[in-house]
């Protein structure tokens, strides 16, 4: 039996809990959030992901109540945020700075939020300890945060932020200090956590790889603006930008010009080279100067001439061993680079290609996305 | 050998300003009144030799020290100086922490102007300033004289000469030691924690009292401590702003060195001064060092 796909955002009926609609935020002169409408719906798993200073801060305190919009307007679950402080607002943040309150210890900023909601003392007992246990922070329960190493505190932030069970949880980086066994744990604990209380995440990262293993949907942003948003295999594997490619993941990205020919179009890429074909469903005028990215795990690598209609030959100039692959970087004739992956399936000794080699590159038809730029 | 000379410059300093005097103004108080040049005898004559030092140990005696307890006036002035240092220290409390407040929450641009106003008082001399109140609250006075314009009182209203005066004098007087440690403790404070707070479910009010209070703490007990342990022994303020039923032991000390020329009691109500303050100096130094540990 298969189960039913979790895409409330197709589904036109859908009530989103949170909609920003027309939202600008501007500091003085200096636009932070451009104009942005998004939809995010009720137990997504909605991951911000965008270079430094793109505004993903800010969404996620407009959204808390610390920052109002310059312009337009914010709802949550229907209702219009517009001065509805903080503390009255349904939602937790997670800081990116954590402000742990120094004078407390680990448990009690923990217990924080409880108290003011009025919990009996023994619930919150059992829910601290649960929050403890959870982040793995039992031994450290007394002390102060300025006794506790930087990936402590920030679940100790995590775990004050997750105490409330709220019905929206803005997490701010929740994960970057922590080494990367302990983060992917987390990661599964935070799915798991969304699973069984349905709380609506939306989670600032840096880190593509937590984006793509815990997110619903991915938003990239650039510049205060949103670029795509989409689920993390259509964003990986269907960009809808030279700018978004380019941002998730490693990707080759060939300029040209484009050829109406079949179901897609050629793309000449260089002097005398033979075009490279990419089928597509957009269309492009002829002649229109398009872009061609390509997922270096997508592009085989040989010492023989492969059959693919899209091959080249090139000269190995570098290598990069990632353990479980290998990142060959390969000059193409007229000095453009391309990269390709192969898994490392046999020992490092018996493989065959090495610097300077010259090989072949070849793909399918299907493995380039034609974008605009 | 550098860490001896580290440690041994403040030492040395308070060898030379703190315990040699003590030790002067304590052998004094076990000595008996005189007319002479001081006024005391018996003084030591270390060219006498042993004998003569034993001589000089032998006259000494804890006689005004008992006479201490025997007159009622004196343990009252210590009482009654706990209870003004007390009092103002509340109220200096109350008047400094809004202010302290409000600079640390200021535009950064504007906080080194203001803690420039705090301290602009301290350059000109402490006794102006105190003269300047007596004209400010005598009955002729200026807060008289603008009340009585405005129709609020009739009669001047007799602040000068009393303890009113006094707590005036000395909030005014004390408050920038109140502002000072208390700023600097808000100021540390990191914004983000009060959004925290309020994120957590707190109005502004009780982030104020869970957040801010406690994490100004060490500040307003710092701040309480620096009026505090000055207050008890205040002369000037309660020799100029108070009136006659202005009881505190500074005024005591006074008018028992210079008035009645008698040294050795006037020592001995030194020494139990001191004594008094040690236990708040004490803990004082007890909290700074616990505000160190808590930064480190
Ligand atoms: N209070 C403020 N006053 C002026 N500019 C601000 C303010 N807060 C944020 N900005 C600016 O707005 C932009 C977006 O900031 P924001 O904190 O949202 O970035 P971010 O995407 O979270 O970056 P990072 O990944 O580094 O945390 C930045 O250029 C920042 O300098
Ligand atoms: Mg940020």
């Amino acid at each position: 039996m298969a189960e039913p796909v979790f895409a409330p955002w197709a589904d036109p009926n859908e009530k989103p809990l949170i909609q920003f609609k027309g939202v600008t935020k501007r500091f003085g002169d200096f636009v932070a959030i451009d104009n942005l409408t998004q939809d995010i719906f009720a137990q997504e798993f909605f991951a911000l992901l965008g270079p430094s200073g793109c505004g993903k801060t800010t969404m996620m305190r407009m959204l808390a109540g610390f920052e109002t919009p310059t312009e337009g307007q914010i709802l949550i679950a229907g209702q219009d945020m517009a001065g509805v402080p903080p503390n009255k607002r349904a939602v937790n943040m997670m800081f990116q700075s954590y402000a742990l309150f120094p004078h407390l210890s680990v448990a009690e900023n923990i217990a924080f939020g409880l108290k003011r909601e009025g919990m009996p003392k023994g619930n919150i007992d059992d829910r601290v300890k649960e929050m403890l246990r959870l982040t793995r922070l039992e031994r450290f329960a007394q002390r102060k945060p300025h006794q506790i190493s930087g990936g402590q505190r920030q679940r100790v932030a995590l775990a004050r932020s997750l105490a409330k069970a709220p019905k929206l949880l803005l997490l701010d980086e929740p994960l970057g200090a922590l080494d990367a066994k302990l983060r992917q744990q987390t990661q599964f604990e935070l799915m798991d956590i969304q699973e069984k209380t349905g709380t609506t995440f939306v989670i600032v990262t840096h880190d593509q790889e937590e984006a793509m293993t815990v997110a619903s949907r991915v938003a990239v942003m650039d510049e205060g603006r949103i670029m795509q948003v989409a689920t993390p295999a259509e964003i990986y594997e269907q960009p809808n930008s030279v700018y978004v490619a380019d941002f998730i993941g490693d990707v080759n990205i060939i300029e040209g010009t484009a050829t109406p020919e079949g179901k897609g179009y050629d793309v000449a890429w260089a002097e005398g080279q033979r075009p490279f074909h990419a089928e597509t469903d957009k269309s492009f005028s002829k002649d229109q100067r398009c872009f061609l990215a390509m997922r270096p795990e997508k592009v085989a690598i040989s010492t023989d001439e492969p059959e693919a209609r899209n091959r080249v030959q090139g000269k190995i100039i570098d290598i990069a061993y990632l353990g479980n692959l290998s990142t060959y970087h390969v000059e193409l004739p007229g000095g453009t680079m391309m990269k390709a992956q192969t898994a490392n399936t046999r020992r490092l000794s018996r493989r065959a290609l090495t610097w300077e080699d010259q090989v072949w590159l070849s793909w399918t038809d299907t493995a380039a996305v034609m974008l605009e730029g | 050998m550098r860490r001896f000379a580290l440690i041994a410059v403040p030492y040395a300093w308070l060898l030379a300003l703190f315990l040699v005097p003590f030790l002067i103004v304590f052998k004094i108080s076990l000595s008996d009144t005189a007319i002479a040049i001081p006024p005391y005898t018996p003084t030591l004559d270390i060219s006498g030799g042993w004998a003569a030092i034993k001589g000089f140990l032998s006259e000494l005696d804890f006689e005004n020290f008992v006479w201490l307890t025997e007159d009622d006036l004196y343990w009252k002035a210590y009482l009654s100086s706990v209870r003004i240092a007390l009092i103002s220290t509340i109220l200096t409390l109350l008047v400094g922490y809004p202010i302290a407040y409000a600079m640390a929450r200021a535009a950064p641009e504007w906080r080194p102007t203001l803690l420039m106003l705090v301290i602009l008082p301290f350059w000109t001399s402490f006794l102006i300033r105190v003269y300047a109140w007596m004209g400010i609250l005598s009955n002729e006075g200026l807060l008289n004289a603008f009340l009585l314009w405005t129709g609020l009182i009739s009669e001047p209203l007799t602040i000068l000469n009393t303890n009113a005066a006094v707590y005036i004098g000395i909030v005014y007087t004390y408050l920038p030691f109140m502002i000072l440690p208390i700023y600097s403790a808000l100021e540390k404070m990191d914004d983000s924690l009060l959004e925290a707070a309020e994120d957590l479910g707190c109005s502004r009010m009780e982030a104020f009292w869970l957040v801010t209070i406690p994490l100004s703490k060490q500040g307003i007990i710092a701040g309480c401590f620096l009026v505090f342990i000055p207050v008890v022994g205040e002369f000037v303020i309660p020799s100029l702003l108070g009136g006659s039923g202005t009881l505190m032991i500074g005024k005591v000390l006074f008018e028992e060195f210079f008035n009645n020329r008698d040294w050795p009691v006037a020592s001995a109500v030194a020494v139990i001064l001191l004594l008094i303050l040690i236990i708040p100096i004490i803990l004082f130094q007890r909290n700074e060092q616990k505000a160190r540990e808590a930064e480190g």
